[in-house]
């Protein structure tokens, strides 16, 4: 994190240089708020059971932190540094309620799924977190990159995480049925597709704690590929 | 209707903050490293909890609720004339009380009890941003406890859930650093895979047969009846 905020310091770069690539290449991969960070779990977890969900809670952090880390951005110099961290919460929380409003008027369904998660954007570690190593002490447009590279890095996990639990544990995909269906057919009393072969869903991926587990293997996958991120305990 | 006891039972284990939602997981896995700190945070979120949610009850009741202002005018109260609904103020009225709240206890534990402070001081900023304690206020709000009572017990119930958690991780991660862990699982892997093993354990509060009154009980004997009759076709 340290040396991004040198990069961008360097004087007089092309719109979109190398440096800024990075900004958005880096928390993609290497630098992921979710596996490397440990970032924004918090929110992220519960809402995984359904792609649809993950879908739309990734949109709303996009949005709260593109946002979030212009206006920290263009504020920083105002901000006392004493009373920062009520600052960026009001900021957080006023963008939150409109992603809310939002959400209800125009997807009421998964507002009502989402129910207090969305509430829970504001204290996601991740926001607050590039708030305050990035946005408070870089320019506004590096800031907009940051937040987009960290938030889809944020995105593509919550993404990854929800496809394998629905895929496994309920055989939908955005709730449109891919192995067939696995309720009885009314007149035939046959099931379809691979059900009718016996196949059955796996139950336990729709619990809780194995969006923990799901996590895990991809911090597993992800620090097999490279070796400079194992920690040493 | 739910007893205080069962809203106390189940906040603690069958609806623990950190393996039923995975709320405060950032600071979960950040402090987890030993035991000490880890009884210092978890003391700090029961008793942040224990404060914020009857606090953010009144407010809700009192203040932000559709027709929670009818004490001031009947105009405003529910099919009144004016009715006023502020509920979509509750993020940023429950973050601020939690951010003040946080800064007066830390101040008051400072001056009147220095060696509480002592223990938890470094631990109480920690707290604002971290998300089991606006999760325990919004889950006040989305569950609507009828008394201030109830209320308090969730709160403290789920900040005794999260306190155990907490404690549990950490005494398990001193041990793990004697086992011979795949390098790459090192740290952060293995912390996530046995939070999701934990939380299938605790699943098994789920079985706990909470007290209602009469008439639910009689609803729950029949649907298991139906269960079992569905079992034996």
């Amino acid at each position: 994190m340290s040396d991004n905020a040198e990069n961008v310091k360097a004087p007089k770069e092309s719109l979109f240089s190398k440096k800024n690539k990075k900004l958005i290449t880096e928390p993609l991969g290497d630098n992921n708020p979710i596996t490397i960070q440990v970032l924004g779990i918090c929110s992220a977890l519960a809402i995984t059971v359904q792609v649809e969900q993950a879908f739309w809670m990734s949109v709303s952090v996009i949005f709260v932190m593109i946002f979030g880390n212009l206006i920290i951005s263009l504020l920083r110099n105002l901000i006392p540094s004493r009373v920062r961290i009520i600052v960026q919460l009001v900021v957080v929380a006023s963008l939150v309620i409109i992603v809310n409003e939002l959400l209800q008027a125009f997807v009421p369904d998964v507002s009502e799924k989402l129910s207090v998660f969305v509430g829970l954007i504001i204290t996601n570690c991740i926001i607050m977190g590039r708030f305050e190593a990035f946005a408070m002490s870089n320019k506004p447009f590096p800031s907009i990159l940051d937040a987009i590279g960290n938030a889809l890095g944020y995105a593509w996990i919550l993404i990854v995480v929800a496809l394998a639990r629905e895929v496994f544990g309920s055989g939908k995909i955005w709730g449109f049925e891919i192995f067939g269906s696995n309720i009885p057919d009314e007149e035939t009393g046959q099931m379809t597709g691979l059900y009718e072969l016996g196949y059955m869903n796996n139950n336990m991926m729709i619990l809780p704690p194995m969006a923990l587990i799901v996590v895990g293997i991809i911090i597993w996958v992800q620090r097999s590929k490279n070796k400079e991120l194992v920690e040493e305990h | 209707m739910e007893s205080t006891l069962d809203i106390f039972v189940k906040a603690i284990f069958s609806e623990n903050m950190i393996f039923a939602y995975f709320l405060g997981m950032c600071s979960y896995l950040a402090v987890s490293k030993t035991v000490k700190t880890g009884v210092g945070l978890g003391a700090a979120v029961i008793f942040v909890l224990g404060i914020t949610v009857p606090i953010n009850y009144l407010l809700e009741n009192y203040v932000l609720k559709e027709g929670a202002l009818e004490w001031l005018n009947e105009a405003y109260g529910k099919g009144g004339e004016n009715t006023i609904d502020l509920s979509f103020l509750s993020f940023i009225m429950f973050i601020a009380v939690i951010a003040s709240m946080v800064q007066l206890v830390e101040m008051l534990v400072e001056k009147f009890a220095p060696a509480l402070y002592g223990a938890l001081g470094i631990f109480l900023p920690l707290i604002a941003v971290n998300c089991s304690i606006l999760g325990g206020a919004l889950f006040m709000q989305d569950r609507q406890y009828s008394t201030i009572l109830d209320a308090t017990a969730f709160g403290i119930g789920s900040g005794i859930g999260w306190f155990l958690a907490i404690v549990a991780i950490a005494a398990i991660r001193e041990k793990i650093r004697y086992s011979n862990v795949p390098p790459a699982l090192r740290g952060l892997g293995i912390t996530f895979i046995i939070t999701g093993l934990m939380g299938i354990a605790f699943m098994s509060f789920m079985g706990i047969k909470y007290g209602g009154d009469k008439k639910e009980k009689a609803e729950v004997v029949k649907t298991s009846q139906v269960i079992n009759d569905q079992i034996q076709e």
